[in-house]
């Protein structure tokens, strides 16, 4: 008879605890708790103002929270060394891209920022994940949206994050750079990386994700896996809830 | 890498971004020149007056250009949403303040130099006099003029008065800074020893050591939205 | 945010022992103390200004630096308040002294203004002042003002003390006939008691005019909390 040794488990990627944020009397976000296992994609669904992008820039810490706690690996976010946001990946509204700089040298400096190992080597190879190796040299003011876009998946990607927050990625995009998204973000949980996607494209987030969650006036009002559930009927609970949340 | 790495990172971004328009150089250069052009011609110049008014001329002509400037520079990060991709780097934001402080000494910096040749010929002065000195006490103004510029930019960005707000929190602040600065050119600029020019130093280099370090810890609070 | 009733009972505390004091002191100002050689009667308007002056630059000032260092610590929003009723009293002592100061100094030296060291530092506390409560006001979302308005209150307390240096510095330089004589500097012993006790004066004069300041500022921030609360529980 042995014991089996097991490990412990890992922390949870993001731990999630009462979080509130008010402006005043407006409160975007009113007690949210959520937690998100190691490689696990969740989807947010939720309509403007639901509190779905105040969330993100918490956790991105450009905005501190009025009270509630946030872990990310275990550590709470107050107590983490700068160094750990290495391994965040964010890819919002905002490219976070310079306009007057080439494709290449917006890489290397946020390669710099990251403490990216042998970033002349890195940089033309994210480049060519994105399908961008032949405008590298050219400014990022000439690009289309949807190869800034692709650009700014580069810049998240650069430094390999393990966890990435997507803040509505597929706005603006057309059908080829949307579906150069879908396969990149397929690759992306293949490499069990953790994701928290915010995204309006309620087919697109439930076929993505292996759970999702509802956002209405700053409360989750609806979390499930998503394994099973029917993108029609998932549709309609959606639009009820919203509809009732006007009321 | 560093933090003077990443803080060089930063330095070099900004200054590679403005060389590719120079829109900002060219704007606050432009400015400058007029100041100076249009106040020199309505004194007299080699008079006793216009000798004792010209530092002062000099140094409303640098403060003015670097208030579009310092303005300028932030709402450049600000529109873009760049300053949240900075935000959410590995990067302290101590370090980011003195970036882009940085930056801002050495737009200002280059712009002074062909302002002040310009000044220079209006004003009749001799070139060959206490050269080093002038340069010494341009840097020093300028310093103290951008670390609280830089600070006081990330605020008025954000308030609904916008470019007005600058001017109205750092003038008066900047009290010292001007006043040692225009003293110190004057006496520059008239051969005086460094003995002489001693208390203005001291007193734009204390400014310049208390409020790089004040700066450097409220950035933080300023960028938090 | 201390208790509306501690509030109100503190300043009519202070509001009678004000009003008690600043009889005596007028009393003092224009009856007691004997009328000064050189200047004449105007020189009683020092009882006035030199206070004044202590007040705005060695009370209200460092009340407002120290509930902004606070606010950015805790961040708690009775602290922004009482830093900028602290601010709004600061000008009113400060715009006291500016006025004051003048009209002592026509009479006197034939001179409206002189750019006395102390008395363009209180002109640049002003601007100071003014410019922390524009911020403030002019920042859309409160919070953010707050720290907005703590980080500039930080950044001009820093500075006043070296605005004064630098003036000094010039004076010295530019030597200017000494107006509005140092403050107990050679001042005969009932002079020196008039001045000492019109300073106490002020001071509890500010403080009642703080507290009273603050009841009100308590008041609308109860209605804002309430509000708050409402609006949170709200499906």
């Amino acid at each position: 008879m042995s014991l089996s040794a097991s490990a412990p488990a890992p922390p949870p990627a993001l731990a999630i605890t009462n979080l509130i944020k008010s402006y005043g009397s407006f409160h975007a976000l009113r007690g949210i708790s959520l937690q998100v296992a190691v490689g696990e994609c969740v989807s947010i669904f939720g309509p403007n103002g639901a509190g779905k992008s105040t969330l993100l820039r918490i956790l991105a810490e450009i905005t501190r929270p009025t009270s509630g706690e946030i872990a990310i690996h275990g550590q709470p976010l107050r107590d983490r060394p700068l160094s750990a946001r290495r391994q965040l990946g964010v890819i919002g509204h905002q490219t976070f891209l310079y306009d007057d700089l080439t494709a290449a040298e917006n890489l290397q400096f946020f390669a710099r920022l990251y403490d990216v190992p042998a970033r002349n080597d890195r940089i033309p190879a994210v480049l060519a994940e994105v399908g961008l190796e032949k405008r590298a040299h050219d400014r990022v003011r000439a690009f289309s949206r949807g190869m800034q876009q692709r650009l700014a998946i580069a810049r998240a990607m650069v430094h390999e994050p393990s966890i990435l927050f997507l803040d509505e990625p597929y706005t603006g995009l057309d059908q080829h750079a949307a579906s150069m998204l879908t396969q990149w973000l397929q690759k992306l949980r293949s490499e069990r990386r953790t994701i928290l996607l915010v995204t309006h494209d309620l087919q697109q987030g439930l076929a993505m994700a292996d759970r999702a969650v509802i956002f209405l006036r700053g409360r989750i009002v609806w979390e499930g896996a998503t394994a099973g559930v029917e993108p029609r009927a998932f549709s309609a609970l959606y639009f009820d809830l919203v509809a009732k949340g006007e009321q | 890498m560093s933090a003077l790495a990443k803080l060089w990172a930063v330095v070099w971004k900004d200054l590679l971004s403005e060389f590719r328009t120079k829109e900002l150089l060219s704007s606050m250069l432009m400015f400058a020149l007029i100041v100076v052009v249009i106040f020199s011609f309505t004194f007299e110049t080699g008079s006793t007056a216009t000798r004792e008014a010209g530092p002062g001329l000099l140094w409303v002509a640098f403060t003015f250009a670097s208030v579009l400037g310092l303005h300028r520079s932030m709402i450049h990060e600000v529109e873009r949403g760049s300053l949240h991709g900075l935000m959410i780097a590995p990067l302290d934001r101590g370090l980011l303040f003195l970036a882009k402080a940085i930056g801002n000494v050495i737009f200002i910096f280059l712009i002074e130099i062909p302002t002040f040749v310009l000044f220079a010929i209006f004003f009749n002065v001799d070139l060959t006099v206490g050269l080093e000195k002038t340069a010494l006490v341009f840097l020093l103004g300028t310093i103290g003029f951008a670390s609280v510029g830089t600070l006081f930019s990330a605020m008025s960005v954000n308030t609904r008065t916008r470019e007005i707000m600058l001017p109205i929190l750092l003038f008066p602040i900047q009290v010292p800074v001007i006043l040692a600065a225009v003293h110190a050119t004057a006496g520059a600029l008239n051969g005086r020893s460094w003995a002489d020019l001693a208390d203005w130093l001291k007193i734009l280099i204390a400014f310049d050591a208390v409020f790089i370090i004040v700066c450097f810890v409220t950035f933080e609070y300023v960028l938090e939205e | 945010m201390p208790a509306a009733e501690k509030l109100q009972r503190w300043a009519n505390i202070f509001g009678m022992i004000t009003a008690v004091l600043m009889l005596v002191n007028l009393y003092n100002i224009f009856i007691m103390v004997p009328t000064e050689a050189s200047m004449g009667v105007v020189q009683r308007i020092f009882y006035f200004h030199a206070p004044s002056a202590i007040v705005a630059l060695a009370v209200a000032f460092p009340v407002t630096f120290v509930y902004s260092v606070l606010y950015l610590w805790k961040h708690r929003l009775w602290h922004d308040r009482v830093a900028f009723c602290a601010a709004e009293i600061g000008v009113l002592f400060t715009t006291i002294v500016l006025t004051t100061g003048p009209i002592w100094a026509r009479p006197v030296w034939n001179t409206w203004w002189s750019w006395d060291p102390r008395l363009t530092t209180t002109l640049i506390l002003w601007f100071i002042y003014v410019g922390y409560m524009m911020l403030r006001v002019y920042t859309g979302e409160e919070q953010r003002g707050a720290r907005f308005a703590a980080v500039f209150a930080i950044v001009g307390f820093v500075d006043v003390p070296i605005v004064y240096l630098a003036n000094r510095l010039w004076r010295t330089l530019h030597p200017q006939p000494v107006i509005f004589g140092g403050a107990g500097s050679g001042l005969e012993p009932s002079m020196r008691y008039t001045f000492l006790f019109s300073i106490v004066v002020f001071i509890c004069l500010f403080v009642f005019l703080l507290l009273q300041r603050l009841r009100l500022e308590r008041a609308r921030l109860a209605v804002k909390e309430i509000k708050q609360e409402m609006s949170f529980a709200a499906p």
